[in-house]
């Protein structure tokens, strides 16, 4: 068996000092498809206290163009609105019911000296006439937006029940030009496409990438050296990268364990492609399955006790379940002739997966509990699913015209978004865990 | 002659962008199978038929022009012979297969017989399949392809030590489109001669 080789290298960062690039690079949200009746909201823009100028992130607008790309809401535009209020002031909510809003957010920003801001925001029910919640947060300059986007999860629960998911990132792929100009990037986002950041670029096509569960690292495969497949993990923050799998033959679709200690994945070194899982800290190699099929795109259940895979074995692909302590590989999908790359939902509940359905490839969600599986799209080559951290929407690629775009579906099939680059194809989506 | 082939080297990546529109993997390709050549006016031209051969039947024709005619007196090497079923690399698979269909089993018989008899020759055989279906799964299928033309190449006593497998899944499509003549064209694998 040959042994792992662990090689740590730093990679080039291209932080926003390529900008032209990080622009080009910015995932332009759109909804495509909202819910009939979406809940009007006024997000009221934020009073700031200190001097001018003010800090260029509107608050208020970011959290409204969350609220909206939600497809869940309404915001009021702010012309709209009888008054300005905010934290400090007395609500006369008779103004926001005269525009039918129901509910209402208002909120400050207070200069603090150096590079401190302090945020409060208060959420009411209009109809109630009652606060649901109030808020109120400290952040550095450099952290608005991110503030802005923590401010719309909490206003987001509040309103729905459910956890937001705005305080995260998107890691995807771009790739652009042609022949030997060909280029491709890994890219990390805000989740509402803004700050992009490209972590690695290469002329060799990057695939797969996958966040730690403390989303702090990305694992992803890439094609070197003329064709080579082997298994990166890298870090976010630094872009330091390793090599974690590089033996011959393939090595690839990484998904991490629960616990973030392993790694399951693909390799062809024993003849053809197997489920393993490695152990990060001590490189120790365990083989899951033992099969001539194709076993590829491992996915771990959240318990950490399963491993969902593709195999062909039963002669087309199929999606299969392998305890992770080992043991006989049961077959999960039957319905039609194509179920591969699986994702499974933050609950253990739900798997996503691409299936085949009258000749086009699309993402299909199956109820683990019940086997009922129901098409969530309407594409023809969609590809990679991922489930937002709160299992609300799920992310895929798709093509539109002769370009690749990412596209997102919530799980309930009323909102869509369609996801752009200015230039090039966009590929290989992978929504991040909550930030911790 | 040496002015038609520095010519046809000079022309024939005008005529693949040409030929092939907005295509740069095409172009990727052919310039790596052009360049296992030892002789230049081989190498480009044994470029051309091999993707000929698998693309596009009017841009061979244009290409062919340029110089068949001196080429038949000029190859030494079967391998630059365009003639010669060794200049045909490229064999195509069915959807979701990897079994070598009849049509290609001379092209890989002669490739056979001539790695075996060369032994010091090395190949890489890279496995492709069309955009359908998952990358990863795809990068699989791809391999499982290129293993298949070993196999064959293997059971005919090549040597397993003169064959590299790689695949590229759908990553490198040899013709752009989202339709079944592209997807034709992209569910191949390209025996790739080494110097």
């Amino acid at each position: 068996m040959p042994t792992l080789k662990k090689t740590l290298l730093s990679v080039t960062v291209l932080l926003s000092s390529l900008l032209t690039g990080a622009v080009h690079a910015a995932l332009n949200i759109e909804i495509t498809q909202g819910i009939e009746g979406a809940v009007p909201v006024a997000v009221v823009p934020f009073k700031w206290t200190g001097p001018e100028p003010r800090p260029p992130q509107d608050i208020a607008e970011i959290i409204s163009s969350n609220l909206a790309r939600s497809g869940r809401f309404e915001p009021l535009s702010a012309r709209d609105m009888l008054a300005r209020p905010d934290s400090d002031s007395e609500i006369n909510f008779k103004n926001w019911r005269l525009i039918d809003s129901d509910y209402l957010v208002v909120g400050n920003i207070d200069y603090q000296g150096g590079d401190r801001y302090k945020i409060r925001f208060r959420i009411y029910d209009v109809y109630k006439g009652k606060q649901l919640d109030g808020y109120m947060m400290s952040v550095s300059g450099t952290r608005l937006r991110r503030a802005a986007h923590h401010a719309s999860d909490i206003i987001y629960e509040a309103l729905t029940g459910e956890r937001g998911a705005f305080d995260t990132e998107v890691a995807y792929v771009t790739a652009s030009g042609v022949g030997k100009q060909r280029r491709y990037t890994l890219w990390v986002a805000d989740s509402d496409g803004y700050n992009a950041q490209a972590l690695m670029n290469s002329s060799e096509p990057i695939l797969s990438p996958a966040w730690s569960p403390d989303g702090k690292k990305l694992a992803y495969s890439s094609l070197e050296d003329g064709g080579h497949q082997v298994v990166f993990v890298q870090e976010v923050a630094s872009g330091r990268r390793q090599l974690v799998s590089s033996n011959i033959g393939l090595n690839g679709a990484p998904s991490w364990s629960p616990d973030g200690k392993s790694l399951a994945l693909s390799m062809s070194k024993d003849g053809n492609p197997e489920i393993y899982v490695i152990d990060l800290s001590s490189k120790k190699i365990r083989r899951l399955t033992r099969h001539w099929a194709i076993d590829t795109e491992p996915t771990w259940m959240p318990d950490g006790k399963s491993i969902i895979f593709t195999s062909d074995r039963g002669g087309r692909p199929q999606l299969y379940r392998v305890p992770v302590s080992g043991g006989k590989a049961r077959r999960l999908t039957f319905e039609g002739s194509f179920n591969a790359r699986a994702a499974v939902s933050p609950d253990g509940k739900k798997v996503a997966m691409i299936h085949r359905v009258n000749g086009a490839y699309r993402v299909a969600v199956l109820e683990l509990e019940t086997g009922y599986l129901r098409v969530m799209t309407d594409g023809s080559l969609d590809e990679s699913p991922s489930f937002a951290p709160n299992g609300s929407m799920i992310l895929y690629a798709t093509n539109s015209g002769m370009r690749g775009v990412l596209a997102a579906v919530s799980v309930d099939g009323r909102v869509r978004q369609r996801l752009t680059v200015q230039e090039g194809d966009v590929r290989e989506p992978a929504w991040s865990p909550f930030n911790k | 002659m040496k002015f038609w082939a520095k010519a046809a080297l000079a022309i024939l990546p005008a005529l693949l962008l040409l030929g092939c529109g907005t295509s740069g993997e095409v172009k990727d390709e052919a310039a790596a199978e052009g360049g296992q050549a030892s002789e230049q006016v081989s190498g480009a031209e044994s470029a051309a038929s091999t993707r000929g051969a698998g693309t596009d039947s009017e841009l061979q024709g244009e290409r062919m022009g340029g110089g068949a005619e001196e080429m038949s007196t000029t190859a030494v090497d079967p391998l630059n012979d365009p003639n010669s079923l060794l200049s045909k690399r490229v064999i195509y698979f069915d959807f979701d297969k990897s079994d070598i269909k009849d049509e290609f089993r001379d092209i890989l018989n002669a490739h056979a017989e001539y790695l075996a008899s060369h032994p010091s020759v090395n190949v890489t055989i890279e496995g492709h399949t069309d955009e359908r279906g998952t990358r990863e799964y795809n990068i699989a299928l791809g391999e499982r392809r290129a293993n298949a033309v070993k196999r064959m190449l293997t059971l005919q006593g090549v040597s397993a030590s003169q064959i590299r497998v790689i695949s590229y899944g759908e990553e490198r499509p040899a013709a752009l489109g989202h339709d079944e003549r592209a997807w034709a064209l992209n569910r191949r694998a390209i025996i790739d001669y080494l110097r």
